[in-house]
Formats: C-alpha cells, sequence, structure tokens
C-alpha cells in the first residue's frame, strides 16, 4: 500500500448488510456499492460504484452475488452485465467498467475509502 | 486521412463501426447526416407504432463518437462534390475537404407520377418523420391505403391497422410480395393476410386521385374500379439516391445507383458508395445485409485491405409480417432451367411450402415459406453450402405424421465456410473455434464471436454447431442451469424435493459447487418456494432473489419500482379504486391500466415501498406478485351476471381461481383467462390457462401464450364443474412447475414434451403414472400457505430495515429524475438527468 493518506468512512454495521446481499453507501457524495459474501472461511467484504453505466441507474448493490469461473461478480438487476468486485471491470464490455473501492471491518463496523 | 460519409443510416453507420474496428490510425472522420437524429434501425420502423420510440430505435452505442473522435454533423446536407479539389460543399456553403469520400446516401422511397399524388394525407414510409406524419393523419382517418404489397407496403398496412383504420392494399402484380413469394405462396399469403382484417385489390393501376365522397380522397384504376380511403401511403419501392454522383459525374447504374466495383468503389477511387445508393454488378439492393457487407468491404479497403471484396448478396429473406411467417430463399420461382419443385399445401391451416431442387435431385436451389417456416434455417443452409439432399427431399417440408423428426440438416454437413449468423457475418469455423477456446454456453459464444447477437434468429442453428462441436472435442454436452449444478432444473427440483433442503448453502454443498450466480440462485429460489413455500424475504432465501422479489416490485429503468396491487379477476370497487388512487397521488406515481386488468403504480424509490404497501393493504389490496414468476392475472370478461350473451358466471370463476393460484412460484410467469362464452372476450386461448364456459360447465385450454412467440392453448378437456376444473388446473400446474426448464414458458414446456397433448392427458386426466393425488396435495399445501409479502415485510421490522436508498444515509437517489408528460411523470431521458444536475455523479 502507497503511503497516501487514506480516509475510512464509516458506513454500517456488519450485521446491516446481510450475508450474500448489497447496499448502497454514500461516500463523500458518491454511490458506493458494498457486498458481504459468506464465503468457508468467513466473510468477504467488496465495494465498487453503484452507478451502473449502461443504464446510469443506481443500482449495482442490488444485483444478485456469485462466481462466473475464478471471478467473483455481481449481475446488474438491469441488464444483468457482470461486473468483477475486485477490480469493478465489467466483463461483457470492459468500456462499462466500474472502479472498485477499499473495504475493510473496524471493530465490527464497515469502513469503505474512495479509490484514487 | 481525412474521410467524409455523406449519409447517416443503418450502412452509414455500419462504415463507421466497421472503420473503428480496423484501427486505422490518425483518420479524421466527419459525417454529415441531413435527418435531424442519428442512425436507426429502419428495419423495425414499424415498431414505432407500437411504442417504441426513435430512441429505442437508435443504432448508435452511447459512447460511441466520443470514444472514435469520429464527427457527427446532424441536420447537414451535402449539397455537391468537387472531384478535382476533393471537397464536399454543404448546403449552408461550408467547404469541406476529404482523401477519401464514402456515399452512405440510401434511397427515396418511389412515388409514380400519379396526378393527385401532392394532395394532403399522403404520405411515404420511410423515416421517423414520415412516421409521425402518418401516426398524424391516422388520427383524423377512418380507412387507409397502401400502395405496393411488398414487404414494406404490408408492414405499413399493419401499422394502419394497428391505429385502428380500415386498411387496404393496393398492388399492380396480380399478386403480393412478388419478389419473394410465387404464385401458391401468394395466395395462402392473401387469404392469412385478409383474415387478420386488410382489404387486398392486386392487379390495381392507380391512374388519379380525386376528392372523394365517402372519403377525403378517391383512388381512380385502369380498369375503371376506384376505392375512397382518408389516407394514403406510398410503399411502391425504391429509387437509389444517386444525385450527388451525377452531379460530380461518376458512372452511374443501368437501373440507377452509384456503379461500384468489387472494392464498392466508384469510377473515382477515391469515392466509394455503399448501400442502396450503389449499383454492383448492375444491381441495386434493397435489403439491409448487403448493404452492412459493403459497409465492411469499404472500411477494410481503406484501411488498406486489398482483399476485402464484396461478392454479392443472398436475397433470402425471413420475416413474420403481421404474425405471419413468410420466407423465401434463392431460387424461388423455380427459374433455374429443368429445376424441379415439390410443395406442400394445407390450406385448413393455411401453409404453403414449396422446395426447388435441381435437376439431378441433389441440390435446394429455392424455397418459399409461408405460414410456417420451421425450416428456413436448414433449407438456407442447404441451399449456401450446396449441401447434398437426403433421398426423400420432400420430407423436409412435408409434416411428418409420426411426430417422428424430420430429416434435419446434420450440422456435420456444414462447411466451416458456411455463415451462421447473416447479422454479424459469423461463419461455423468462428463458432467451433470459440468452442476450441473454451467456450462452452451460448452466452459464451454470443459474447466473443456475436453470433445470435443481433435478431437471434440463429441462435438454435448456433447452440446446434456449438454442442456439436462440444461433442466433438468429446466435451460433455449437457443442459446445466450454469457452472454451479451439473444439473438441470427438473433435476435440481428432484434433489430438494428428495433431500428435503431447505437453503442454497445446503444445496450448494451437496449438489454444487462455487458461489452460484444470478441463474441458479433464482432457480433455488423458485424451487424453494414451489415446494416450502416460505416467506421468500426469510434471511437466508433473501440473497437468492432478483431485485424484483427482492424488493417486491418490478425495476424500471432508472432503478425506481412499480408496484402492482392484485385485483382478482380484474375486479374492484369504487372505493378501492379510489384508495389507489390517492396513495398514486400521494407519491407522486404514474398509473397505468395493464394488460392484465389491474392498476400499475410506477416510480416509486425502494425507501417509499413499505408505506406505499401500507397504505394499500389498509385499503384491502395485497400484493399482485407482479414482480415474481409466478401467478400474475386471472383476465376475465364480465360474464354471464351483466353480459346478454354469458353463459357463465367468468368474473366468480376467475376471482375463485386468482385467489387460489396467486403468488404460485413457477419456472415463468403464469397468466389465466376465464371467459363467459364463446366470444372470449378474455382472450383466454392466448393464456397459460384459458377456461371458457359451455351450456355444460367449462371448458380448459392450455399452454397458450400472448408475447414474442405467441401460441394458441390447446383444449385439454370439456365441460368440467368448478370442483373438476380445480383438480384439472392443480395437476397441470404443478407438473409444470415439476418439470418444466428454468425459465421455460408452458408454451414450449408443451411444444418440447414428447408425446405432446395426448401424453399430458395420459398423466393427468387417466393418471397413468398414479402422480395426480400427490400433485393435487402439494398444490393444496402452496394454496394453505400462501401469505401477501408485502404485509408480511412491513410488518417484520428486520426486512423494513432493507428498504432504502442508502444504508448510510436518509437521502433520496437522486439519479431517479422524473419529468412531466401528459400530466404525469416519467424518468428522464439521459440529457434531461445530465442538464438537471450537472453531470450524473
Amino acid at each position: 500500500m502507497s503511503a497516501v493518506l487514506q480516509t475510512w468512512t464509516d458506513i454500517c454495521a456488519v450485521d446491516d448488510i446481510l450475508p450474500g446481499t448489497g447496499v448502497c453507501a454514500l461516500v463523500e457524495d458518491r454511490h458506493v456499492a458494498v457486498f458481504r459474501l459468506q464465503v468457508a472461511d468467513g466473510d468477504r467484504f467488496y465495494a465498487i460504484d453503484n452507478v451502473d453505466p449502461k443504464s446510469g441507474a443506481s443500482v449495482l448493490s442490488r444485483g444478485l452475488l456469485g462466481n462466473l469461473g475464478e471471478r467473483v461478480v455481481v449481475a446488474s438487476p438491469l441488464y444483468k452485465n457482470h461486473f468483477d468486485l475486485a477490480t469493478g471491470e465489467c466483463l461483457e464490455a470492459p468500456e462499462q467498467s466500474v472502479r472498485a473501492h477499499g473495504v475493510r471491518i473496524d471493530a465490527g463496523r464497515v469502513n469503505v475509502t474512495l479509490a484514487g | 486521412m481525412k474521410i467524409i460519409v455523406v449519409g447517416h443510416g443503418m450502412v452509414g453507420h455500419k462504415f463507421l463501426e466497421s472503420l473503428a474496428e480496423t484501427g486505422l490510425p490518425d483518420v479524421e472522420v466527419t459525417v454529415l447526416c441531413e435527418e435531424p437524429r442519428a442512425a436507426y434501425d429502419r428495419v423495425h420502423l414499424s415498431e414505432f407504432f407500437s411504442g417504441k420510440t426513435a430512441e429505442d430505435l437508435s443504432l448508435v452505442e452511447s459512447g460511441f463518437f466520443e470514444r472514435t473522435g469520429f464527427t457527427l454533423r446532424l441536420a447537414a446536407r451535402a449539397a455537391s462534390v468537387d472531384r478535382i479539389a476533393k471537397t464536399v460543399t454543404t448546403l449552408d456553403g461550408e467547404v469541406l475537404p476529404y482523401d477519401k469520400l464514402v456515399l452512405a446516401t440510401g434511397s427515396n422511397p418511389f412515388v409514380p407520377p400519379v396526378p393527385g399524388r401532392e394532395r394532403e394525407h399522403i404520405h411515404v414510409y420511410r423515416t421517423i418523420e414520415d412516421l409521425e406524419a402518418m401516426k398524424a393523419s391516422g388520427r383524423k382517418s377512418k380507412t387507409g391505403v397502401v400502395v405496393g404489397g411488398g414487404l414494406l407496403g404490408l408492414e405499413c398496412a399493419k401499422a394502419l391497422r394497428d391505429m385502428g383504420l380500415q386498411a387496404h392494399v393496393v398492388e399492380f402484380a396480380p399478386r403480393l410480395m412478388t419478389v419473394q413469394v410465387d404464385e401458391g405462396g401468394g395466395r395462402v399469403l392473401r387469404a392469412k393476410i385478409e383474415e387478420l382484417g386488410l382489404t387486398v385489390h392486386t392487379g390495381r393501376n392507380t391512374q388519379e386521385i380525386t376528392d372523394g365522397a365517402t372519403g377525403r380522397h378517391r383512388m381512380v384504376f385502369a380498369d375503371g374500379t376506384h376505392l375512397e380511403t382518408d389516407m394514403i401511403v406510398f410503399s411502391a419501392g425504391i429509387r437509389p439516391r444517386d444525385e450527388l454522383a451525377r452531379q460530380c459525374v461518376l458512372a452511374i447504374g443501368p437501373r440507377g445507383g452509384v456503379a461500384i466495383d468489387s472494392a464498392c468503389r466508384t469510377s473515382d477511387h477515391d469515392i466509394y458508395a455503399i448501400g442502396e445508393c450503389a449499383s454492383w454488378n448492375e444491381q441495386v439492393f434493397g435489403l439491409v445485409a448487403p448493404g452492412y457487407d459493403m459497409a465492411r468491404v469499404a472500411a477494410r479497403h481503406i484501411a488498406g485491405d486489398k482483399d476485402a471484396a464484396f461478392v454479392g448478396a443472398d436475397m433470402s429473406t425471413k420475416l413474420k409480417l403481421m404474425g405471419v411467417d413468410v420466407a423465401s430463399i434463392g431460387d424461388a420461382h423455380g427459374r433455374t432451367p429443368k429445376s424441379r419443385s415439390c410443395q406442400y399445401v394445407d390450406e385448413l391451416r393455411q401453409i404453403y411450402k414449396k422446395i426447388v431442387i435441381s435437376e439431378d435431385g441433389k441440390q435446394l436451389l429455392g424455397a418459399v415459406l409461408i405460414g410456417d417456416a420451421t425450416e428456413y434455417g436448414t433449407l438456407l443452409q442447404m441451399a449456401l453450402n450446396g449441401i447434398t439432399l437426403p433421398a426423400d427431399p420432400e420430407f423436409l417440408i412435408f409434416p411428418s405424421s409420426d411426430g417422428k423428426a424430420k430429416p434435419g440438416l446434420g450440422v456435420e454437413a456444414l462447411p466451416d465456410a458456411a455463415q451462421i449468423c447473416s447479422c454479424n457475418n459469423v461463419s461455423k469455423a468462428a463458432i467451433c473455434g470459440a468452442v476450441g477456446e473454451g467456450a462452452c454456453t451460448v452466452a459464451e459464444i454470443k459474447a466473443c464471436t456475436k453470433a445470435g447477437a443481433t435478431c437471434g434468429g440463429c441462435v438454435p442453428l448456433v447452440t446446434q454447431v456449438m454442442k456439436f462441436e462440444m461433442a466433438r472435442r468429446g466435451m460433455a454436452v449437457n443442459n446445466h442451469v450454469c457452472e454451479h449444478f451439473a444439473y438441470s432444473r427438473q433435476e435440481i427440483y428432484h434433489l430438494v424435493r428428495v433431500g428435503n433442503i431447505k437453503s442454497f448453502d445446503d444445496l450448494l454443498a451437496r449438489h454444487g459447487k462455487g458461489l452460484g450466480c444470478e441463474i441458479c440462485k433464482p432457480v433455488a429460489a423458485s424451487v424453494f418456494a414451489s415446494c416450502w413455500n416460505e416467506f421468500v424475504l426469510k434471511k437466508d432465501l433473501a440473497g437468492l432473489q432478483d431485485s424484483n422479489d427482492y424488493y417486491l416490485g418490478n425495476i424500471q429503468k432508472d432503478g425506481s419500482y412499480s408496484v402492482v396491487p392484485r385485483m382478482p379477476g380484474g375486479e374492484v370497487t369504487p372505493d378501492g379504486l379510489i384508495a389507489v388512487g390517492q396513495v398514486a397521488k400521494k407519491y407522486g406515481l404514474y398509473t397505468k391500466v395493464t394488460g392484465g386488468q389491474r392498476v400499475d403504480l410506477f416510480g416509486a424509490r425502494v425507501e417509499q415501498l413499505p408505506p406505499i404497501w401500507e397504505e394499500l393493504i389498509a385499503a384491502g389490496f395485497e400484493s399482485g406478485h407482479a414482480y415474481g414468476k409466478s401467478l400474475r392475472t386471472v383476465k376475465s370478461c364480465v360474464g354471464s351476471t351483466w353480459c346478454r350473451y354469458g353463459v357463465g358466471d367468468s368474473v366468480g370463476l376467475a376471482v375463485a381461481l386468482e385467489n387460489r393460484y396467486k403468488g404460485l412460484r413457477s419456472p415463468h410467469k403464469i397468466k389465466f383467462g376465464v371467459s363467459g362464452c364463446t366470444r372470449e372476450c378474455a382472450e383466454a386461448q392466448g393464456k397459460d390457462i384459458g377456461i371458457i364456459a359451455t351450456e355444460k360447465g367449462w371448458n380448459l385450454y392450455i399452454c397458450g401464450n400472448g408475447g414474442m412467440k405467441p401460441r394458441h392453448a390447446e383444449l385439454f378437456a370439456s365441460d368440467l364443474d368448478k370442483d373438476e376444473l380445480v383438480r384439472m388446473i392443480d395437476r397441470v400446474l404443478m407438473f409444470y412447475v415439476r418439470t418444466a426448464d428454468r425459465l421455460q414458458r408452458t408454451s414450449t414446456w408443451r411444444e418440447s414434451l414428447e408425446g405432446g397433448l395426448d401424453y399430458l392427458k395420459d398423466v393427468l386426466i387417466k393418471d397413468s403414472l398414479g402422480l395426480c393425488a400427490e400433485l393435487e396435495a402439494q398444490m393444496q399445501h402452496v394454496a394453505d400457505t400462501y401469505q401477501c409479502e408485502w404485509k408480511t415485510a412491513v410488518n417484520d421490522p428486520e426486512t423494513r430495515k432493507r428498504f432504502r436508498s442508502f444504508v448510510n444515509s436518509d437521502k433520496a437517489d437522486e439519479h431517479v429524475v422524473f419529468v412531466e408528460e401528459r400530466g404525469q411523470i416519467r424518468p428522464a431521458s439521459a440529457e434531461e438527468r445530465n442538464a438537471s444536475q450537472g453531470v450524473a455523479a
């Protein structure tokens, strides 16, 4: 990690996100989709932009989670494009990719930091 | 290099896309478009009448011009070309230099020089502006005539009919669609078109248009007869727009059009012409596919590919005209010397099929299919690739009496070069190559080759080629729902039921792998609901639900939701109606009466859903399940209570049935219709379950379907009393729920069932498998455990917490923006939204 100072925004409690689903958070006026995924060794959290570039609607947090091969993805609820949760890349149309942001869990709270 | 493109129609835009794909560096492209809007899909222009907007029809992918750096100038017309100075002068007097000039000016509709043709309420059918003018005329007219019985003319006649006009088609030739269809086909086509309420006049030559006595115009024909009408649309062919080429003295083809060589160059090698304005080999092509080919060739040639060549076009077509299949392949008229033909005519069902075969009986030269074009794909491939015909080629078009498969086209017979997807020019070799690189679903093939990504007509063939190639490579060909489960939906259903599985984690652990996805999760949710019928938003089921099920509303394109309260049988009290209106008014929702006799309320943000439901529930409403793959509506006519013809109480029955099956989760949505007599005002035979009253009881029809692929329901049982009827419906629906594939409608399920309707009757009426009692009991369980999901959601604080735009703020989502239209809200367009808030976050 670089030495750039990161600002973490407290979003909600871990349990405010139902396992296997996402929520939308407002982070410095940006809509960020935060997902909680349950895997064998516990919870994993991801954050990407919430606005679906194809429709302009703020909906990615409402997509279904899953994996396509090695990639952990969310399917947009509108046109079912898949976004890689780790990178924000849109698998079907890379020019419609979104940004991926940082997430950490601190004392049972979910924190998000916007990517540079 | 400076490139100027004159014309931004379908072909002009395809040229731009192809040029961008070549990656040619340092190009400066300017497009002059005389219309006020960018390229749109003229092939589907008639959908403009069925509610599509100019925006829906647009062909330009958002961000295309920003990404490529090409310049599009709308409402800019090229007035002249100076070939010596290499410049184009616009109508405004601006002079633009070019290195390469591409003419993509298309064609004009041809209007024969009939006296009176300049009268008002006489139109052509070409641009969105023409259609808007037709719409305006249509509102002031009762009758309309289309001159021209070709493809476009018939489409246009349908548009007039859909506008509620008494529509006529006037054709000079002795039959309709002379180019594509032979005499026998023309007869069947005419009968089908007339059955749809249009009047066809063939062999009529319009001499003059004058004032009418009963209509606005009187068309006087050469044979002395006349026809009166309020509006006229000319659709009598096209004339290439070659005026620029004539002005700068380029060679012109014998029947008009700019003459081009196989590289699409005109007689000036820096000027190219493509599409309907071009004449190749003395021929002008009035279809979009050859124009697309020319566009690709010209782009590649300009980019330096000297081998790029246009080699002519296959003029085979298949279309659905007013619900009538019409297809024509190759030498449809049998003009090849010594060719032989073989016809099949079914006057009862109005089906006409003909194949034209070479003298030696080994090659298919052409075909005509009217009324049913199922064999189009196979026949086309046989004709295009010169595949040797089977010994009895007539069975290619004859219906098989014993239900056996027809002699299909083994996809192995196709040469590698066979074009499978003509929209995107994808060969068999390209699809096999994609399989070799690991693509093993149609979605993956689409993504990496674009095959099947445009009109979708070739998807069955793409699937066959893919499966064949997978089998050839020793890969397992399967009907697995997705990569996480090596099972079909039916198999998953059995695993869940037999293993008493109630959670996705359990299902995944025992029978799947990975994390699941947006395909298998809703399948699991639907199967759990059919088997156990628990609240869909229960904690460990919530993550399986599509957005619609998760928010118990229908997601719309701007991320807002629509809400449909249930109105069983379409019956609603005045107080109920007032309450719905009050809720809509309070929350500023757009209201629309749906096709299923209910009221849909649009434009609710997620955080508004619970209070809206609370108010609707307080007024006595329940969730209409308009969001789920579940029972939607039971449509009814007014029945014997009020109607002078009604023989049964259709409303009473509809209400009872809707209440029994409401909320039933199924592979796809289900609709019912109940008509009180054979006049069929509820259109029950277009529904999954259709019921029609008889003097002796109720007739049950099953597996009908409206929509993309309409199918008439079939009579399953007659003269039932109400209890028998309910038992039969229980069995049919539960059998469907148990055995259908994911997202398979009852119509396709029925068509895929081996043994067909007789098999269903054996199993569900004669109980040949001994299943009936179980099916009925399971349906009873679903009915007994019904709950209104809205009510459960609003009454549970934990569930209710999920309905908010932001987890950490009470702000509203500023991406949901409305503007007013016809006194109500609608979602703002992207431009309107950006204008209202700067640039979207």
